[in-house]
């Protein structure tokens, strides 16, 4: 069993804040493949088209037959750790400073033997389940883990580097006015975060759940609307020093058009939230969090952006809305550029059409408010940065995949009204 | 007659220099946290106050600091123009640009409804409660800006709104009231500390909105969230109120201000 992480102590005013290192990032052309699974939480590896021989690390060539034709495709997760040991000494910055290090040689099931980091529950020669994840350097990493759940088991020194755990963190939630912001509350207070920060834009404004919302144990009510440059930069000022997680639950929604528009206020609306509020968000807290990347068990690990599947390509039933969820997504990853090297991830959830009254008349299948806050924590929890939720979304993002110019026209062709 | 002056001017002067003549601010400070009117969701919204720094004093500008400004015409303490409703929009010089600077600076009759708003706060000035507070302080003369005094600018944040699930509830004048003051006494405008001229639930009134379809249908004017009403004595002093001079302005934030003589020291 693994040793139960205590809550962190207060930091001490007299010492310096740690700053982030990373371990290496360098990786071939080829390899970032693998690197793009993992923030997906998949365990991917090249698989030889024409001998299906599975293939470790990343190639230009099957070593077995010679042919160039590599598919990357996921493999079974089980393996079994043949050798290991416990690096007491490093040159490289990142690991020096985070001794002792378990790592080992795993045979997957699938065939390669593997380099990975093994969970201090693994015993020798056991049989193990590999994870892949990105580290603190953003690149994909494999981790050995007990084959089954083991007591505190994501307590572990080694995993919590790979995870944004909520436990003994302190998030903010950026509106707390809605049926999804208050789920995500919920959430969060269930996973241990010890401080939920709950933003409230205009609280001379009754909003249906907020006695619920005040007596969630660890939530602090704050003022805070995001389209409003003050109320984010007086709020950051206050908390940006000690916000770990910040999930931004604010958007606007507005079903519509261009042409179905009278004039451009609604399309600014949904700009001044979805696009400005989340470049505020990033000018205020960013920074803070950027410079927190390494600041012990409670240090900042995780952004969390909630967008529209269609911020992938524009659905006209809600087309001003989604552009403007396109800007938030193109800026999100601006973000995960400027947050690169700082330990703190950008997970981006892409979700298909929410239970809620701007959504109400779409077709199921919805996403329930519920179902995103969980999935939300549930990626926090394992350390995945994209998460595609709803089969609405998963539809768009396999078509994306396959082709966006194709999607783009089947789009077009949508309906009214109705989801695809 | 060439270079002789009517004296009034300098007289105000000096009052205005001695304290005799006092300047009350009645003015809200813009703030982005400010309540605006709420409408249901699917209408077209009143923007806040919002504010955003071009420099200060650094990169951006060395030696000055500045802000671009956005709000709604009807946001803060605020001017209604009679073009702001459906029953002004064809009379002439219904918008800001175009009211004659005159009506800007006028006597002003303040009629007390802080102890009935204080216990009802759906109060409604009706015309009895104008003819009883006529018999004390004379009749209200036409062309006086009429403000209506609650207290209410003392309440914050939800309680100055005070919405409930069946709407707002804040005080204002009944559509008989206000068809006395346009019918009666051809007042110049109707002024509140509410977030409008109209009571909270004036929606569900005959007509709606009253005081927005009469006295703007009438060229009248309005001023809404006032401030320190209660420094005002109920007739004698000259509201000072001119609104941004915006071109077709349906209205315009601006500063309110009222001079007031106060009693010989």
């Amino acid at each position: 069993m693994t040793e139960l992480l205590q809550r962190p102590p207060k930091k001490d005013p007299q010492k310096r804040t740690v700053l982030p290192t990373t371990p290496p990032s360098a990786r071939s052309r080829k390899a970032i493949a693998f690197s793009t699974a993992a923030a997906e939480g998949r365990l991917a590896l090249q698989t030889c088209a024409e001998c299906d021989h599975v293939i470790y690390p990343a190639r230009e060539l099957c070593p077995k037959c010679w042919s160039m034709d590599l598919q990357w495709q996921d493999i079974p997760d089980g393996g079994e750790l043949i050798a290991e040991t416990t690096l007491r000494t490093s040159v490289n910055t990142y690991f020096r400073e985070r001794m002792p290090w378990r790592i080992g040689t795993v045979r997957l099931d699938a065939g390669p033997m593997v380099l990975a980091h093994i969970h201090g529950d693994v015993g020798e020669y056991e049989r193990v389940r590999m994870i892949a994840r990105t580290d603190k350097s953003g690149q994909g990493v494999l981790m050995a883990l007990p084959e089954k759940e083991t007591a505190n088991m994501a307590d572990d020194k080694q995993l919590r580097t790979l995870t944004c755990d909520p436990k003994h963190r302190r998030v903010l939630v950026t509106d707390g006015r809605t049926q999804l912001g208050q789920c995500t509350v919920n959430a969060l207070a269930k996973a241990g975060a010890s401080k939920i920060f709950v933003g409230i834009a205009r609280e001379w404004r009754p909003y249906d759940g907020s006695a619920e919302l005040a007596a969630v144990s660890g939530v602090e009510l704050m003022p805070l609307d995001i389209t409003d440059t003050i109320s984010v930069n007086e709020l950051a000022a206050e908390i940006g020093g000690k916000t770990d997680i910040l999930i931004n639950t604010a958007e606007h929604v507005r079903p519509g058009s261009a042409m179905q528009r009278h004039g451009i206020l609604t399309a600014r609306d949904e700009m001044e939230t979805n696009y400005f509020g989340l470049m505020r968000l990033i000018q205020a807290f960013g920074p803070g969090m950027r410079g927190r990347g390494a600041d012990g068990d409670n240090s900042a690990c995780a952004w969390v952006n909630l967008l529209s599947v269609y911020a992938l390509s524009n659905w006209s039933v809600f087309g001003t809305t989604t552009a403007s969820q396109a800007a938030a997504y193109s800026l999100s990853q601006c973000l995960r550029g400027e947050f690169a090297g700082s330990g703190v991830k950008v997970v981006n959830v892409l979700f298909g059409p929410l239970e809620d009254s701007w959504r109400q008349p779409l077709p199921p299948p919805k996403v329930t408010p519920k179902r995103l806050a969980d999935a939300i924590v549930h990626a926090l929890r394992q350390g995945i940065e994209n998460v595609t939720l709803g089969p609405v979304a998963e539809d768009i993002v396999r078509r994306f995949r396959d082709d966006p110019f194709v999607l783009e026209r089947e789009l077009m062709q949508a309906p009214g009204g109705q989801a695809v | 007659m060439k270079g002789e002056k009517c004296n009034t001017l300098a007289a105000l002067a000096t009052a205005m220099s001695s304290g005799e003549v006092e300047t009350v601010d009645l003015t809200h400070t813009l703030d982005s946290d400010f309540p605006v009117i709420v409408l249901p969701p699917e209408f077209g919204q009143c923007a806040p106050f919002r504010a955003e720094v071009v420099s200060r004093y650094d990169e951006r500008g060395p030696g000055w600091y500045w802000q671009n400004i956005s709000m709604c015409e009807h946001t803060g303490t605020h001017f209604d123009a009679p073009i702001h409703w459906i029953s002004g929009k064809d009379l002439p010089n219904a918008s800001v640009d175009a009211i004659p600077a005159t009506a800007f600076v006028r006597p002003v009759c303040v009629i007390d409804c802080s102890k009935e708003c204080a216990e009802n706060e759906d109060f409604l000035l009706t015309p009895e409660f104008i003819q009883a507070w006529e018999k004390q302080h004379g009749q209200i003369p036409a062309g006086d800006w009429v403000l209506l005094r609650s207290d209410w600018s003392r309440r914050s944040s939800a309680a100055y709104l005070n919405m409930r699930e069946d709407g707002a509830h804040s005080p204002g004048p009944s559509a008989d009231a206000v068809k006395f003051l346009v019918e009666e006494r051809d007042i110049l405008g109707f002024g509140t500390e509410t977030v409008g001229t109209d009571a909270g639930q004036a929606a569900h009134f005959s007509p709606p909105y009253p005081a927005h379809h009469l006295f703007h249908g009438a060229g009248k004017y309005g001023l809404q969230c006032l401030r320190n009403l209660d420094q005002l004595p109920p007739t004698g002093a000259i509201l000072v109120c001119p609104p941004l001079k915006i071109k077709n302005g349906s209205g315009s934030p601006l500063r309110v201000l009222a001079l007031v003589e106060r009693a010989s020291k």
